[in-house]
């Protein structure tokens, strides 16, 4: 008597990873990382984007280009200043915004990540909003969520959070221009920020002059140099002739596991003083992708100071995620019609 | 979950050709023609008939005096290899206690369409295997299926607990080929030192994965550029080599006979070396993904390659193939861990790592030698002889009358590939999927039996 064996389908896996994030006419349908965009789609982001933060200065800031479209905030961890401009870009292109805090909801009940997507799928949801405190989970949820479903990466773990670097290059752009001669510093915790990780991609494909990272060895992530910057340990030495500063968010939890030694040193050592920010070009800006922590990675005259741009890319995050959501949406709206 | 398939029933019915014998299945007496031998502990090289009876091989060439007239045959194409039946040093069935990943049955299976006859299983099993009872269910289990021959590593703690010795001695005697505490730690090195000296007492041998819990932390790809890039937590070398030299240190002091089921990194394949050199006596394997995979291939954020010890670089790959080709490392393990569909829907760093890897054990080994980067000799000497030499299968991994009649038939030039004849492993959690190989198992036996036959 024969065995008999029935042959089981085994699903192919995409060999690029970045591939994902266009539809097969090469529109852009998600955002999950800057790797795979070019310099063509960064420029036509940061284009469309100059269009809507004059939007937002005006005095009825509504447009209506996603009227009928339903807008989902995904919070898997905490977050109030991303979630705020992403909920208020997407009123301003007159969605329905429905917020999910799941970091105290289903998840903590047992349901399956791809269980709670799902679910809100069927809600009839045009766009996930995804932020996830494990590296890849919005590339995960892009593979399995419906083909009308786009979705936009608000932060994975450790990997990736395209918008916020969007907007860092575009408050760059608009305060230096060409990104070319410049010299961009990123200061502190390299190694679990995803923010850093994203600027490294956006400012290297525009071609930045040249881009560093000061930091202790403690707090960067093994063969960093491989992406493109230059590392150094000294503050004197990577600020000289530096155009912009971009300051990280130190967690206290780094203190507890033996990354440093104490928040004093590091100020001491790290920290954006006036005296330090003296050491730069004298017209250089001050970035931090908020919120910071003053009187540990900066002073608080430094942060409020003329040479600070905090709060301008706070205002520019909203112009720069509503391009991407209508450029996103734009896709997927041709393709109903 | 797969049907397991139709029971064969393993053990040898001694009675001769009864009625209505099916020949390959009940049939006792095979004599298989015209088939190259392949067996590098005899050097056999040559085309041969050989013939089984009684689950034995019982002469190669000529037919025995008592032979009779009724035997089944297997006439074999011109070209094609027959091999002693692979030995798989390290792989989890799932049984006892994760059936719902897969089962003896389905695993033995899948083993003996990939040319393997014998598995050797971790004791991480669900109750731990540090009981003979649990050791006997196995070797049941493994009976009723009738395909590969299940033989199980003991516990060297309770429970795997790390800190109260297993009956080691009384595992051995019940039939265990060596022991291990899977990748549990123990509590600390002096409880290490105290199980290993304890096994060297009665001379067992046994098996240590070295990773240092603290440094892996949460690590879930080697820590070097592509992690740093995906932002995925990195488990460094030092998570493999610190503990290693730990354990050499301890080896050095109790003669304890130690071997290492797979290493991952160029650096711990120098400390073996210099171990080895030193004439202490470990010894190491290597699983067949790290023989072919690099951190590159986690590059996609592909969960089938997530494995722990992560795939490195391709400096570590090639230090990997190197120790295999002089001598270094002397087996080649799937490290078979087949999952349930489930455990690999997550974004990557919340995958159980593991891959389902009977299936490409032997074709990615073969594959080595076909790219020149071990003699043939070497690859097969990787899952026959040394193996068997490793557990004390003394009647195992060779071609030669006496030896348990565990073949494989090989076709050396066939093209295919996964996608196209599918996984017969409950778990389907395969990185190899699309991969073109150049050698097919057609047929296996299994103690005289003919367990799997390819059906074109």
């Amino acid at each position: 008597m024969a065995v008999k064996f029935v042959r089981p389908k085994i699903p192919k896996f995409a060999p690029d990873p970045w591939a994902i994030q266009f539809d097969d006419q090469g529109r852009l349908r998600h955002l999950l990382t800057i790797e795979g965009l070019g310099p063509e789609w960064i420029t036509r982001i940061l284009d469309t984007a100059e269009g809507f933060v004059s939007v937002t200065d005006r005095e009825i800031k509504k447009v209506p280009l996603l009227r009928g479209r339903t807008v989902v905030n995904l919070f898997f961890e905490a977050s109030t200043r991303t979630r705020t401009t992403f909920e208020l870009a997407a009123k301003r292109l007159s969605a329905d915004v429905l917020n999910l805090n799941l970091a105290t909801s289903a998840t903590k009940k047992g349901e399956s990540l791809l269980d709670t997507l799902h679910n809100i799928e069927a809600m009839q949801a045009d766009m996930f909003v995804v932020r996830h405190e494990q590296s890849g989970a919005a590339h995960f949820i892009a593979r399995h969520v419906a083909p009308h479903v786009s979705v936009l990466n608000a932060g994975d773990g450790w990997h990736s959070h395209p918008t916020q670097a969007l907007l860092d290059a575009f408050t760059v752009r608009r305060h230096k221009g060409d990104f070319t001669p410049l010299r961009i510093a990123i200061v502190g915790d390299i190694r679990h920020s995803r923010v850093a990780r994203s600027q490294m991609h956006v400012f290297n494909s525009l071609n930045v002059g040249e881009l560093r990272v000061i930091a202790p060895r403690t707090l960067l992530p093994t063969d960093v140099e491989k992406l493109g910057v230059r590392v150094f340990h000294d503050m004197r030495e990577g600020l000289k002739d530096v155009d912009v500063i971009i300051m990280l968010r130190l967690q206290r939890e780094r203190m507890e596991s033996g990354l440093l030694p104490s928040e004093e040193e590091y100020y001491r050592l790290f920290g954006l003083t006036e005296e330090k920010l003296g050491w730069a070009k004298p017209d250089a800006i001050v970035m931090h992708p908020g919120p910071a922590n003053r009187g540990v990675e900066i002073e608080s005259s430094v942060a409020d100071g003329p040479q600070s741009v905090i709060l301008e890319q706070v205002s520019n995050g909203i112009g720069v995620r509503m391009a991407v959501m209508s450029l996103c949406m734009s896709a997927s709206a041709t393709g109903d019609a | 979950m797969k049907d397991a398939p139709t029971n064969l029933g393993i053990d040898y019915d001694p009675v001769r050709h009864p009625e209505g014998c099916r020949p390959g299945i009940d049939c006792a007496h095979w004599v298989i023609r015209g088939a190259r031998l392949l067996d590098p502990a005899s050097g056999v090289d040559r085309v041969d008939d050989i013939y089984l009876a009684d689950g034995r091989i019982v002469a190669i060439g000529e037919a025995p005096g008592d032979w009779p007239g009724d035997h089944a045959e297997h006439v074999c194409p011109s070209g094609h290899w027959l091999i002693p039946g692979v030995i798989d040093g390290w792989a989890r069935l799932r049984e006892p206690g994760l059936e719902h990943k897969a089962g003896i049955a389905t695993e033995s299976a899948a083993a003996v369409a990939g040319g393997i006859t014998t598995l050797v299983m971790p004791p991480d099993t669900m109750p731990v295997l540090d009981t003979v009872a649990v050791a006997r269910y196995i070797k049941r289990r493994a009976q009723l299926a009738g395909r590969a021959r299940v033989v199980a590593i003991g516990a060297m703690t309770q429970q795997l607990g790390g800190e109260l010795l297993a009956e080691m001695a009384t595992l051995d005697e019940g039939g265990c080929v060596a022991v291990s505490n899977a990748h549990y730690p123990f509590a600390d090195l002096r409880l290490m030192r105290r199980a290993l000296e304890y096994a060297a007492t009665f001379d067992l041998q046994v098996l240590i994965q070295p990773l240092d819990p603290s440094l892996a932390a949460r690590g879930c790809a080697h820590d070097g550029a592509v992690a740093t890039r995906l932002g995925l937590p990195g488990l460094p070398v030092s998570a493999e080599t610190a503990p290693l030299a730990q354990l050499i240190a301890m080896i050095s002091e109790t003669g304890a006979k130690v071997h290492i089921p797979m290493l991952s990194s160029a650096e711990a394949v120098r400390l073996v070396e210099r171990a080895r050199n030193d004439g202490l006596p470990i010894t190491a394997g290597v699983s067949a993904h790290h023989l072919w995979l690099t951190e590159m291939d986690t590059d996609a954020l592909d969960p089938n390659s997530h494995v722990i010890p992560p795939l490195r670089t391709i400096r570590d790959r090639d230090a990997l193939r190197r120790g295999l080709a002089e001598g270094v490392i002397t087996t080649v393990v799937s490290d078979h861990q087949p999952h349930e569909p489930d455990a690999k829907l997550a974004p990557f760093p919340e995958t159980e790592p593991g891959v389902s890897g009977l299936e490409t054990l032997l074709p990615l080994v073969l594959k080595l030698a076909d790219e020149g980067a071990v003699s043939l000799e070497r690859a097969l000497s990787a899952v026959t002889r040394n193996p068997a030499a490793l557990f004390g299968l003394a009647d195992a991994g060779t071609l030669a009358v006496g030896q348990r009649a565990d073949l494989a038939l090989i076709d050396p030039d066939a093209m295919w590939s996964l996608d196209d004849v599918g996984m017969r492993s409950a778990g389907e959690n395969c990185p190899f999927t699309g991969w073109d190989f150049g050698h097919q198992v057609g047929a296996t036996w299994v103690n005289g039996r003919r367990v799997f036959l390819r059906e074109e």
